[in-house]
C-alpha cells in the first residue's frame, strides 16, 4: 500500500495528444507552475480513482527519448528517472501513443518501459487512426510489451474510466513491465518498435486522406502562403469589424452606468473619482474584450487543427532569411494576442541564439494591448471609406501596423543575429501534426481563460493606474481664473513637464507625455489615461458626453496622431513582458537591452513619422 | 542520390546519412524522428515559392518539416518507380 498519495506522470512524444488527456483526467482542478531553476513549466493536476481515492498526475513536456536535445526534454528524463530536484520519482506513468503513429510512438516507449516502473499505455486517438483506415490489436499489444494497454480518445472523453481502472491496478500490484528488454540503442530499439506495432496493426490502409489532401493546397509553394497570406488578412479584417457591435453595445453600458452615477452620486469628489476615474478609465478597455476574444479564437483554432505547425513550415522561408526558422514563428504568432505566452513558447526553441532573438523581438508583434490605443486613434482620424470590396481604410491602416511591427522585428532579428545573438545558422526539424477537428469545448475554454485574464487585468492593474493617475490628475486644482488647463495644474502635468522636452520634437504633447507615464504598466493603459486626462479637462456637459475619439480628434493634429501609432508599434510599454523575459533569460541584462532599444527605436519611428506627415502638409 | 534530389511523391530508402556535417543535437532530433539508415521516405511538398526550402518529409505516418541541408546529408538507395 502507498502511504502517500500516488504521483502519476503522462509522458509521451509530441503530438500524442498528452495535453488532451491530461485536460480530460483533471477537468479544471490543474496548477501551473515552474520547475525550480529551470523556466519548464509543471502542470499538475488532481484525479480521483473509481472510489474517490485521490491522485497527483503531472504532465510531462512531451519528448522523442530519454538523450534530451531541449530543457523540456531534461526534465522529461530527470522526472521519470527520479532525478529532479524537488519532485518525487512517479509511482507510475502512463505512456500516451499516438495510435496512427505507433512504431514511432513505441521507440519512446520502449526506452520508458525499460525504467520498470508501474506503467499503463493509453492508445490515443484511435478515432483518427481508425479515420485513416488503420484498425489495431491492443490486446496483443499488451501482450507484446508486458502492460495494460488502454484505448483512448481523449477529447470525447472515451476510455478514461478503464484507464484510471488499470492505474489503480498496477500501482496496488506494483505491477512492472515483465518483458523489458533494456534495448541500450536507438536503432535497435526503432526495429523492435517496428516489429511491435507491426504485429499490432489489423489492418491498414496506407492513406492519411484528409491530411494528404489539406496539405496539397495548404503546403503548396504557391497555394499555401497566398492561403496564409489571405487568412492573416482576414483575422484582421475580423478583429475589426466583427467586434464592432460587441465594442458598441459595451460602450453604451459604460455610458449607461456613468450617466447613472452622474445622477444618484451628489457632486464632489467621490462622483469625479466613479464617473472621471473608474468609469471612463477601466470602461474604455474593457470595450477592446471583443477584439481580443476573436483573435485568440483565431489562434486557438490554428493550433488545435494542426494548422498552425503547416503556417510554421510556410514562414520558415523568410524567417531564415533573417536567422531564424519556422519554429520562431509559432511564439511570434501567439504574441500578436500577447507577449507573455509568445516568449514563453520560445522554450521549445532548442538553438539558444535563436530563442534569445525570438524574445526580444517578440514584443514588436501587435500585442492585443495596443489594439485599444490603435482602434481608438484610428477611429478618430482615419475615415471610414472603403478602398476596395469588403476592404476598409481603417482595417487597412490597422494591418498597415501590424506588418510595420514585422517588419520592424525581421529588421532588428537580421541585426541581433549578426551582433549580439551572432551564431551558426539554425536548423528547422519539426513534426507535423495530422489535421483534426477541435472540440468546441476546449476551445470555450481557452477563449474564456484569455478573457478573464484580460478582465482581470482591467480589473486590478488597469483599474489602480487610473485611480492613481486621476488623483495626480485631479490635484492640486487649478485656481479659478488661471489660463492653464487642470491636467496641466496637477501633479501629473508637472511630472509629464519633465519628460515633454524629450517627445516634444516628435510631436507629442504634454498630454500624451502623461498618458505615457502610467502606460509603463500596460499599454492599454495610455487610452484609459487620456480618457481621464480629457474627462477632467471638460468644461461643460457636452464636452462630457464626447466619447474619447471625438475628444482626440479635436485636440490632436493627424501628424501627431500618426506619431502617436507609430510609437506604440515599438514603445516596449509593459512591465509583464519585461519581467518574463527577465525570468526566461535568466537576469536584468537582456530585459534592460530589449527596453533600451525598443524605446530608441519608438522615438526614430515616431520621429520620422511626424515629420514627414508635416512636411506632407497634413 | 541524395534525397535534395528526389522528385516529390517518389518513395526512396535512405542508405546513408552523413552526420559529420550536421550539427550533434540536429543529428540526434533526425535520428528521434525516425531519419536514418533503412528508414523509407517521400517528399510531400517542398519550397516555398520558387525556394527549395523548407521540405515536409513523409517517414512512416508521421509528415516532418526538414531544411534543404539535413535533405543533402542524407543519400538514397535507387528510388523504387512511383506507382
Amino acid at each position: 500500500m502507498t502511504r502517500h498519495q500516488p504521483l502519476i506522470a503522462l509522458v509521451g512524444n509530441p503530438n500524442a495528444g498528452k495535453s488532451a488527456l491530461f485536460n480530460a483526467l483533471t477537468g479544471a482542478r490543474q496548477k501551473i507552475a515552474n520547475y525550480p531553476g529551470v523556466t519548464v513549466e509543471r502542470k499538475s493536476g488532481r484525479f480521483a480513482f473509481a472510489d474517490g481515492r485521490p491522485a497527483e498526475l503531472i504532465d510531462l513536456p512531451g519528448s522523442y527519448s530519454l538523450d534530451p536535445t531541449s530543457p523540456d526534454e531534461a526534465v522529461t528524463r530527470d522526472v521519470v528517472m527520479g532525478r529532479q530536484a524537488g519532485e518525487r520519482q512517479p509511482d507510475a506513468l502512463v505512456i500516451v501513443l499516438d495510435s496512427a503513429n505507433l512504431d514511432q510512438h513505441l521507440v519512446f516507449a520502449l526506452e520508458l518501459l525499460a525504467l520498470g516502473l508501474p506503467t499503463v499505455i493509453a492508445l490515443n486517438m484511435v478515432d483518427l487512426a481508425e479515420r485513416d483506415g488503420l484498425t489495431l490489436d491492443a490486446t496483443r499489444l499488451a501482450a507484446d510489451l508486458g502492460v495494460p494497454v488502454i484505448p483512448t480518445v481523449a477529447v470525447r472523453r472515451r476510455g478514461l474510466t478503464e484507464l484510471a481502472g488499470a492505474l489503480d491496478a498496477v500501482i496496488l500490484a506494483k505491477q512492472v513491465p515483465h518483458a523489458p528488454l533494456g534495448e541500450p540503442d536507438m536503432r535497435a530499439r526503432r526495429r523492435r518498435a517496428e516489429h511491435i506495432a507491426t504485429a499490432a496493426i489489423v489492418s491498414q490502409t496506407q492513406s492519411r486522406r484528409w491530411t494528404d489532401r489539406a496539405d496539397s493546397l495548404l503546403l503548396h509553394p504557391f497555394a499555401g502562403p497566398l492561403v496564409l497570406f489571405a487568412l492573416l488578412f482576414v483575422i484582421f479584417q475580423a478583429v475589426f469589424s466583427w467586434a464592432t457591435p460587441f465594442a458598441d453595445a459595451l460602450e453604451a453600458g459604460a455610458a449607461a452606468l456613468a450617466e447613472l452615477a452622474t445622477a444618484t452620486i451628489p457632486e464632489g469628489f467621490f462622483r469625479s473619482l466613479v464617473v472621471d476615474g473608474v468609469i471612463a478609465g477601466v470602461g474604455s478597455v474593457v470595450v477592446f474584450l471583443p477584439q481580443i476574444v476573436i483573435l485568440f479564437f483565431f489562434i486557438l483554432m490554428m493550433e488545435a487543427t494542426g494548422y498552425m505547425a503547416r503556417a510554421a513550415f510556410i514562414m520558415d522561408r523568410l524567417m531564415a532569411s533573417v536567422g531564424l526558422s519556422g519554429r520562431s514563428f509559432i511564439p511570434l504568432l501567439s504574441s500578436f494576442a500577447c507577449a507573455i505566452p509568445g516568449i514563453m513558447a520560445t522554450r521549445s526553441i532548442s538553438d539558444e541564439k535563436d530563442r534569445l532573438t525570438t524574445i526580444l523581438i517578440a514584443p514588436l508583434m501587435t500585442c492585443s494591448a495596443r489594439l485599444p490605443v490603435y482602434t481608438v486613434i484610428i477611429a478618430a482620424f482615419i475615415p471610414e471609406i472603403a478602398v476596395g470590396p469588403g476592404i476598409g481604410l481603417q482595417g487597412l491602416v490597422l494591418f498597415g501596423l501590424y506588418v510595420f511591427g514585422i517588419i520592424g522585428a525581421m529588421v532588428v532579428a537580421l541585426v541581433l543575429r549578426s551582433t549580439v545573438a551572432k551564431g551558426g545558422a539554425s536548423g528547422f526539424l519539426m513534426e507535423m501534426p495530422k489535421y483534426q477537428m477541435p472540440r468546441i469545448a476546449d476551445l470555450a475554454l481557452g477563449l474564456w481563460q484569455r478573457a478573464w485574464l484580460f478582465l482581470r487585468r482591467a480589473g486590478t492593474i488597469i483599474f489602480a493606474v487610473t485611480i492613481g493617475l486621476w488623483l495626480l490628475l485631479s490635484y492640486p486644482q487649478v485656481p479659478a481664473g488661471s489660463s492653464m488647463s487642470q491636467s496641466e495644474y496637477s501633479a501629473a502635468g508637472r511630472i509629464a513637464g519633465v519628460i515633454e522636452p524629450i517627445v516634444a520634437p516628435i510631436g507629442f504633447s504634454r498630454d500624451i507625455a502623461l498618458a505615457l507615464i502610467p502606460a509603463m504598466a500596460a499599454r492599454e493603459v495610455a487610452v484609459s489615461a487620456l480618457a481621464t486626462t480629457y474627462a477632467i479637462d471638460a468644461t461643460d456637459e457636452d464636452e462630457q458626453a464626447q466619447a474619447l475619439g471625438e475628444r482626440l480628434a479635436g485636440r490632436w493634429s493627424l501628424p501627431t496622431a500618426l506619431a502617436f501609432l507609430a510609437w506604440f508599434v515599438f514603445a516596449p510599454q509593459c512591465i509583464s513582458t519585461i519581467a518574463v523575459t527577465r525570468r526566461e533569460t535568466n537576469g536584468w541584462k537582456w530585459p534592460m537591452f530589449m527596453v533600451g532599444y525598443l524605446f530608441g527605436l519608438a522615438w526614430i519611428a515616431a520621429g520620422i513619422t511626424f515629420w514627414t506627415a508635416t512636411a506632407f502638409g497634413l | 542520390m541524395l534525397l535534395d534530389q528526389l522528385p516529390t511523391g517518389q518513395r526512396a530508402e535512405i542508405a546513408a546519412i552523413d552526420w559529420s556535417i550536421l550539427p550533434p543535437d540536429e543529428g540526434k532530433r533526425l535520428r528521434a524522428l525516425g531519419v536514418d539508415e533503412g528508414a523509407m521516405v517521400s517528399i510531400r511538398q517542398r519550397g516555398i515559392f520558387f525556394g527549395r526550402d523548407p521540405i515536409a518529409l513523409d517517414i512512416g505516418r508521421m509528415t516532418v518539416a526538414i531544411r534543404r541541408v539535413h535533405a543533402r546529408a542524407i543519400t538514397l538507395r535507387a528510388p523504387e518507380t512511383a506507382a
